[in-house]
């Protein structure tokens, strides 16, 4: 299941005025990344989050950490509130320089969908990047079929997806793995 | 008795220090007399750390405004004196409104006290940069965003640790004395808990041997400490420094009794100044110098 949310709307909802389209301070991203998690939890079950920043003009390196860092990292516990995953949208320079620090602080990574397709961005391990980027071109695979792309033992490439999967940047499916904005319409 | 606090004729953050050097000896409810009659010019530090200090007093002070009509003219466009009547015993003569707004002032004085007031800062602030910060001081348009960003993290500094309101007020002018080149100033003042006290409130925290407000701030602004045990916290101040360093620019931040600075190759001021007069709160400013020599 997959949910389209719209920041700029979420944003104007939450501070209750028309005006503001730029995501800053604590309390607004404290207020956004709340009412995200109210939508994701509506969901009920495994669901994508399309989190949409094109109308969204600034973001600063306060509400990054509430709206981006913090809902990654409640997600990526070992016992996340639901099994659902993020696919960024609409992410601009204008937005990177925040999201990047945040990222780089909490050691977290996400998936961002950018006119030529799907990439990971933030911190991850080469192994996990490999790996990641080997599944975003196959589309669906088990781990012996990425072990051989990526010339790995299968049991080294199962702990990389397993750790990707933890960190909500690939999806487990009945025949295999999906990374998180493949396979999507 | 009334003690009077002269105000030297340009104003700025190294000259305020002469303003503290009076008052600070002074207890909170000396009646005092700030005297400007001869000020001809002031930076935003000036105008929204005299604001500051009016704060810090307990007995209502009085205020002599600037003589020169031109001087008090670009003060009422700046909106000192709207908040100045509510904080001062204003003596002299002064424009009650003034006569147009000024296009060297991106933000007039502006009050901030919670997070709607942020907002709000930014929002006005941000196609107003652009123009500056592209055509005027020949700094990349990417310059803007992070301009905004930077003004927004340092008007949260007050939201989320001064425990009272503050002041902010952004302008370019040609800084002709040091630089000879044009710049853009933030200038972000507040008069509550300061650096050091905000940092004592952490619960469970230790301090070292030596801790006072020159730690207290190097802690904050260089090591990117805060009171909140939350690790994500401490990044703005963090940023801030990112922006200024790539766009050579210098952030200065006073507190209590010191001052840490990031300071460029273009400016000589030492990076830690302590055992300075007594302020309350915390006094931010941004200097992002017009670019030169580059396309």
């Amino acid at each position: 299941m997959t949910n389209h949310i719209d920041l700029s709307t979420v944003l104007r909802q939450t501070v209750s005025c028309e005006l503001y389209s730029n995501l800053v301070t604590r309390p607004t991203g404290a207020a956004v990344r709340t009412e995200i998690e109210r939508l994701v939890a509506e969901m009920r079950e495994r669901s994508l989050a399309i989190i949409d920043f094109s109308h969204v003009s600034m973001i600063d390196f306060s509400c990054a950490d509430e709206v981006v860092a913090k809902l990654l990292l409640r997600y990526c516990a070992d016992r996340p509130p639901h099994d659902a995953y993020f696919l960024f949208r609409g992410l601009s320079e204008d937005h990177w320089d925040a999201i990047e620090a945040v990222l780089e602080r909490h050691g977290l990574a996400l998936a961002i969908e950018q006119e030529d397709g799907v990439h990971v961005v933030g911190v991850l391990s080469d192994d996990e990047r490999r790996a990641w980027e080997a599944l975003d071109r196959v589309g669906q695979a088990v781990p012996s079929e990425l072990a051989g792309l990526l010339d790995r033992a299968p049991d080294d490439v199962e702990r990389s997806l397993a750790e990707l999967w933890r960190r909500r940047l690939v999806m487990k499916v009945d025949d295999g793995w999906i990374a998180v904005g493949g396979l999507r319409g | 008795m009334t003690t009077v606090i002269n105000v030297p004729p340009s104003l700025d953050d190294a000259s305020f220090e002469q303003v503290l050097e009076q008052v600070a000896p002074l207890p909170r409810d000396a009646k005092i007399l700030v005297d400007a009659r001869h000020t001809r010019w002031a930076s935003p530090y000036g105008l929204t750390a005299l604001l500051t200090l009016a704060q810090t007093r307990t007995e209502r002070a009085i205020l002599a405004v600037p003589e020169l009509d031109d001087t008090n003219s670009y003060w009422a466009r700046a909106g000192f004196f709207r908040f100045a009547e509510q904080l001062y015993e204003l003596r002299g003569t002064f424009p009650k409104r003034p006569a147009a707004s000024d296009s060297n002032v991106l933000l007039e004085i502006t009050p901030v006290a919670k997070s709607e007031d942020v907002h709000e800062v930014v929002g006005r602030i941000q196609q107003k940069a652009q123009q500056i910060l592209q055509h005027e001081l020949n700094i990349d348009a990417k310059a803007t965003v992070g301009f905004a960003m930077t003004l927004s993290e340092v008007c949260q500094n007050i939201v989320e640790h001064a425990g009272r309101g503050g002041w902010v007020m952004v302008q370019t002018y040609r800084w002709t004395k040091r630089l000879g080149r044009r710049v853009v100033v933030i200038s972000v003042t507040d008069a509550g808990l300061g650096f050091r006290q905000s940092l004592e409130s952490a619960p469970g925290r230790t301090f070292g041997d030596r801790w006072d407000d020159a730690a207290a701030l190097e802690e904050a602004v260089i090591r990117g400490v805060s009171r909140f045990r939350d690790p994500g916290r401490g990044q703005g101040l963090a940023g801030v420094r990112r922006y200024v360093g790539r766009w050579d620019g210098k952030l200065s931040v006073r507190s209590g009794t010191a001052r840490i600075s990031i300071v460029p190759a273009w400016d000589d001021d030492v990076p830690l100044d302590e055992n300075l007069p007594d302020f309350p709160g915390a006094q931010v400013q941004v200097t992002i110098p017009e670019r030169v020599g580059t396309k």
